[in-house]
């Protein structure tokens, strides 16, 4: 049966059969980069196209509708805009690092996209620590968020920087605490067994009550990671007037822009991952007549699926909540979602010692 | 109690969070709902509300006959000076001399279309219009005269 498997596994042995080893892992890293890059323009297209359209759509509005049929070549037409645009670099600001932050966005957001299960058997690096290096990786994008503020030598965006700096500390603690409900309920790390544990129902059926307010405690924690509305604080429009990247014109915004909508997928990718089965169909119990009629749909269509419907609820949430002050933000989440995601994790854990679940 | 109010709160906040959750996609599944205008493209079919205040116009019937006796009750209502009326006297049959306008400036660039005039005139003579595309080249043709020529006051308007 045709896989995406099949294809990457005939693809290395016949570049082993060509070259030498060495020779065939760099021509598979060069496929890999190239399939990553590409990933990431399709990602920015479409994203950007579909938020205008929920956002026009949710505000009894058409959206974009002039370029191409509904608007579709709005984004390309975007694009070419940003790509011509003059790349300025202000006086007084710190150079290097200025023209540094946006490519850390940008490769700590690509570096994420390792460990992933796109399908079956269709995962570029099956480290058994997966979701630990996810984790650990997309906190690294902060990094690049504070190189920016603090470079640009300008109010707003060092303020926006430390903003987004205090909320992405906050919010990876309840997002890992989640996170660290379902590798419980699993017991791995790795992400070919979280997925691979899902065969007979995805965690969010089948671990009910810890893992249901696990996935709602994850989806805020990524709403708020990805710096989106209404946890806007890092940008800000209407105080810091784009916060860290105030400054940053042409192809070095896009950039950042294109890092923005790539998070969004990864956080939703994380949730579909976890709680969704990522690229498992839905599957109830086992060996049954849905099971089967569900696997004729290819993996890859499932993960997909599952990761633009969590998108979708993001940007749901954005058009629909209004924005939090910074306190209010930090009081979501110590006060609230910090202890609830404890309390659920002793939940979980005794869930997953005494197996009462599915 | 802390804790209830605690667990209050919570539940509270996802509530209405649901409603306003729901009625964003009530509107999303909706598209029939959207109330933009396309602008340029239905030009042919633009339906104003009858309130609209666009323009001052005079309105003629078929006779080429107004209604204004150029009393200047609009003139004297106009509050940024936008109305100019000129008057003439016309020698009636019996051989009267009767007071009508000659012209009746009306400076559109002026005009903040505040209705005050319409309310002031005595026998209806002038009333707003709906038109509402007034870019002109230049910018004297923003004034205008609202009498047609060759027009007279209406037979039984004093």
């Amino acid at each position: 049966m045709w896989s995406l498997e099949n294809i990457t596994k005939s693809v290395d042995s016949w570049l082993n059969l060509q070259f030498s080893p060495t020779i065939a892992f760099l021509i598979e890293a060069v496929i890999i980069m190239v399939l990553v890059i590409g990933l990431f323009a399709f990602l920015g297209l479409v994203l950007v196209y579909m938020e205008r359209k929920v956002s026009s759509f949710m505000q009894i509005r058409l959206g974009p509708n002039r370029v191409g049929p509904m608007g579709i070549f709005q984004t390309a037409a975007d694009t070419l805009k940003l790509i011509v645009k003059e790349g300025f670099t202000p006086n007084n600001v710190d150079k290097f690092l200025f023209n540094l932050a946006p490519f850390i966005v940008m490769v700590v957001a690509m570096v994420v996209l390792a460990p992933f299960a796109f399908s079956k058997g269709f995962q570029i690096w099956d480290v058994n620590v997966g979701i630990f290096f996810i984790t650990a990786v997309s906190s690294l994008g902060v990094i690049g968020i504070l190189t920016a503020g603090w470079s640009s030598n300008n109010k707003y965006s060092l303020l926006g920087a430390m903003r987004s700096g205090a909320q992405i500390v906050s919010y990876e603690l309840s997002a890992g605490l989640t996170i660290l409900v379902i590798v419980m309920l699993t017991g791995s790390l790795r992400i070919s067994d979280i997925i691979n544990a899902q065969a007979d129902g995805w965690w969010i059926f089948k671990g009910h009550i810890p893992a249901i307010i696990a996935f709602v405690i994850y989806i805020i924690a990524a709403t708020a990671e990805t710096n989106r509305a209404p946890f806007d604080m890092a940008e800000a429009e209407s105080e810091l007037t784009a916060g860290f990247h105030t400054e940053y014109s042409g192809m070095k915004f896009a950039l950042f822009f294109l890092a923005e909508y790539a998070n969004v997928f990864i956080v939703c990718a994380i949730g579909a991952t976890l709680f969704l089965g990522g690229w498992m169909p839905l599957h109830f119990g086992e060996n049954n007549w849905f099971n089967t009629i569900m696997d004729y749909i290819p993996g890859i269509v499932w993960f997909f699926g599952k990761a633009f419907f969590l998108i979708f609820v993001i940007m749901w949430f954005r058009w629909t909540f209004p924005r939090l002050r910074i306190d209010q933000l930090l009081n979501l989440e110590w006060k609230y979602l910090l202890p609830i995601s404890l309390f659920n994790l002793l939940l979980a854990t005794v869930i997953a010692i005494t197996g009462w679940h599915f | 109690m802390f804790v209830t109010q605690y667990i209050k709160d919570v539940f509270g906040a996802i509530k209405s969070l649901g409603i306003g959750m729901r009625r964003t996609l009530w509107y999303f599944v909706r598209p029939k709902e959207i109330i933009t205008q396309q602008y340029p493209d239905n030009k042919d079919t633009l339906v104003l509300a009858e309130r609209f205040r666009g323009e001052v116009v005079m309105p003629h019937d078929e006779n080429n006959e107004h209604a204004c006796t150029g009393c200047t009750a609009c003139e004297l209502a106009c509050p940024n000076g936008s109305i100019k009326i000129v008057t003439k006297f016309d020698i009636t049959p019996e051989g009267k001399r009767k007071k009508a306008i000659d012209q009746f400036v009306y400076r559109l660039d002026m005009c903040t279309m505040c209705n005050m005039c319409v309310v002031a005139c005595p026998s209806d003579a002038i009333i707003m219009a709906n038109d509402f595309e007034h870019s002109v080249y230049d910018r004297t043709r923003l004034t205008k005269i609202l009498n047609k020529p060759g027009s007279k006051v209406r037979d039984g308007i004093e």
